[in-house]
């Protein structure tokens, strides 16, 4: 457990503190995982996975009411202040975020079902490398969003949060996919279809995120969510 | 960690003396270390009812209060907090003189109410503790009536002209802390015949009868249950509006619940003053974090 959690006089808050942080831990494996298989079942031989993704999301949902319960019993018990609460509320947040991971990744799945259905006779492998791409980045993303969380770790955030958004890759992709349907028409079913799985890989980076301005937040108190539309606020009220 | 400026509760230009103080969360965003004994925060404010200035409080030998400065303001109920010990109740003594009653306790620096240094020997502590009420841990009804507990300090101090005077005077202050509907019925029962919270609050009504304009409370809610502790609270809620009011209390949910500011005291020290909310929610010493969250006291 990161240090800044543990040391109460009270030691059974270090133990609720840690708890609360090792649910989150386990939910996020569970995502990550869900996630990756979710990118993998676009291969032909993966589409096994499915399942298991489905099976995972169920433990998330769950996770997500323990962990909420969880929360409730320690705000009720320990009044905490300061760090303390913010870790609370930071867990409280990341388990939303969580949870819609879940769903990204869920989505994906369905997504993914259909386009191996007997509807579309053959894949195309030109369209389904944008997957791969986008994919990619999202999981290297989460992944480095575990070590974070897991550390606690506030400059490991920052740096995470400094590192190049999902936009540009999606907006070529975009550009590329269009071509598609400009050659053929009858493309536009799949291609739309490709096109949510990639905004769905663009909401999980927009998660993972998020949950590095919570870990930020937990450990400094800094709450950088919105800061673009914080400055525009300041600027108009100095006008 | 850099020396930056104290910040003034209102906004104003910064003023440091006595201790050179340390600041704040949004430029450093790093909390001040155990071993970093000056004060952070916000320690003065515009036009303050009350300014200390470099308050030391020798027992003896021994050094209860070092050096320590901060302002109370017009209307603000500040709060101090801290481990047993720490010296919070013999600085909340020093603001009426009542060290004065303890023979080997020394007090040096400068204590100002409205201006005038209340450390001078040419001040009347009779007035001054007029001016500057208090309420104990124990609620302390004198052995008389209800009605006799309220108009004794208004009739010494020559506040009430006639009969009609004080009554009213005993009246207002029974109503404005709370008891008059309780106790209109019974003002010649003794006010120790009354339940916890009700002679709290008859102490209370007590100290405000004199007009005072600050009132001190040393732990006046420890005895309390939670219900009388809420009618306490909602009282000083309401008085504030007339009176600045410095509470010494152990409940961090009191202080973080009636408090415009919070001040942190620790082993003579104050350690750190700020906005409640502020303090509550992310303190910038890591004293104060470690006290409020638990992990010291």
């Amino acid at each position: 457990m990161p240090d800044r959690l543990e040391g109460h006089t009270f030691r059974r808050f270090d133990g609720e503190l840690d708890h609360l942080h090792t649910e989150i831990l386990e939910m996020m494996a569970l995502v990550f995982s869900q996630i990756q298989n979710a990118i993998e079942s676009f291969q032909p031989q993966k589409q096994k996975t499915v399942y298991d993704i489905i099976e995972k999301e169920v433990r998330v949902n769950l996770l997500e009411k323990k962990i909420d319960s969880s929360i409730m019993e320690v705000l009720a018990k320990r009044g905490a202040v300061a760090r303390d609460l913010r870790a609370i509320m930071g867990f409280s947040k990341m388990v939303t975020d969580l949870e819609r991971l879940g769903d990204e990744a869920a989505r994906i799945t369905q997504i993914s079902t259909k386009i191996y259905s007997k509807e579309y006779s053959s894949q195309d492998t030109g369209m389904l490398r944008e997957i791969d791409i986008i994919g990619k980045h999202a999981c290297a993303m989460l992944q480095e969003m575990i070590a974070v969380l897991k550390t606690l770790d506030s400059k490991r955030a920052r740096k995470l949060l400094r590192r190049a958004g999902i936009n540009e890759a999606f907006n070529a992709s975009l550009r590329r996919l269009t071509t598609y349907v400009l050659e053929d028409t009858l493309k536009m079913k799949y291609v739309i279809n490709i096109i949510l799985i990639l905004k769905s890989l663009e909401r999980i980076d927009a998660h993972a995120r998020n949950l590095a301005e919570y870990v930020i937040y937990i450990v400094s108190g800094d709450d950088i969510r919105h800061a673009e539309d914080n400055r525009q606020d300041a600027d108009n009220k100095a006008r | 960690m850099s020396i930056v400026l104290e910040k003034q509760w209102n906004g104003d230009n910064a003023r440091t003396k006595g201790k050179e103080p340390v600041s704040t969360p949004e430029q450093t965003n790093s909390i001040a270390s155990c071993e970093d004994r000056r004060t952070v925060g916000i320690a003065t404010v515009n036009n303050p009812r009350i300014r200390c200035v470099d308050v030391n409080v020798y027992y003896g030998n021994k050094h209860a209060i070092k050096n320590i400065s901060l302002d109370v303001a017009h209307n603000e109920i500040i709060a101090m907090i801290g481990p047993s010990g720490c010296g919070k109740s013999t600085f909340l003594r020093c603001l009426n003189r009542m060290n004065d009653t303890i023979d080997n306790c020394t007090v040096t620096g400068k204590i100002e109410l409205d201006g005038q240094n209340i450390n001078d020997k040419s001040i009347d502590v009779v007035p001054l503790r007029a001016r500057v009420g208090m309420v104990f841990q124990k609620p302390n009804p004198f052995p008389k009536s209800i009605y006799e507990n309220v108009a004794f300090g208004p009739r010494i101090h020559g506040l009430a002209k006639d009969k009609t005077d004080l009554e009213e005077i005993v009246v207002t202050s029974l109503q404005r802390a709370g008891l008059w509907r309780e106790i209109k019925d019974c003002l010649n029962q003794p006010g120790t015949s009354l339940s916890g919270g009700q002679q709290q609050r008859l102490c209370i009504a007590r100290a405000i009868a004199i007009n005072p304009e600050v009132i001190l409370m040393d732990e006046p809610c420890s005895a309390l249950d939670p219900i009388a502790t809420a009618v306490i609270e909602n009282l000083m809620n309401e008085l504030c509006c007339d009176y600045s009011i410095v509470i010494v209390t152990h409940s961090m949910q009191q202080a973080a619940r009636v408090s415009h500011r919070t001040a942190y005291f620790h082993l003579g020290d104050l350690i750190e003053v700020g906005k409640t909310e502020q303090m509550f929610t992310n303190p910038i010493h890591q004293l104060t974090s470690d006290y409020i969250t638990g992990r010291i006291g």
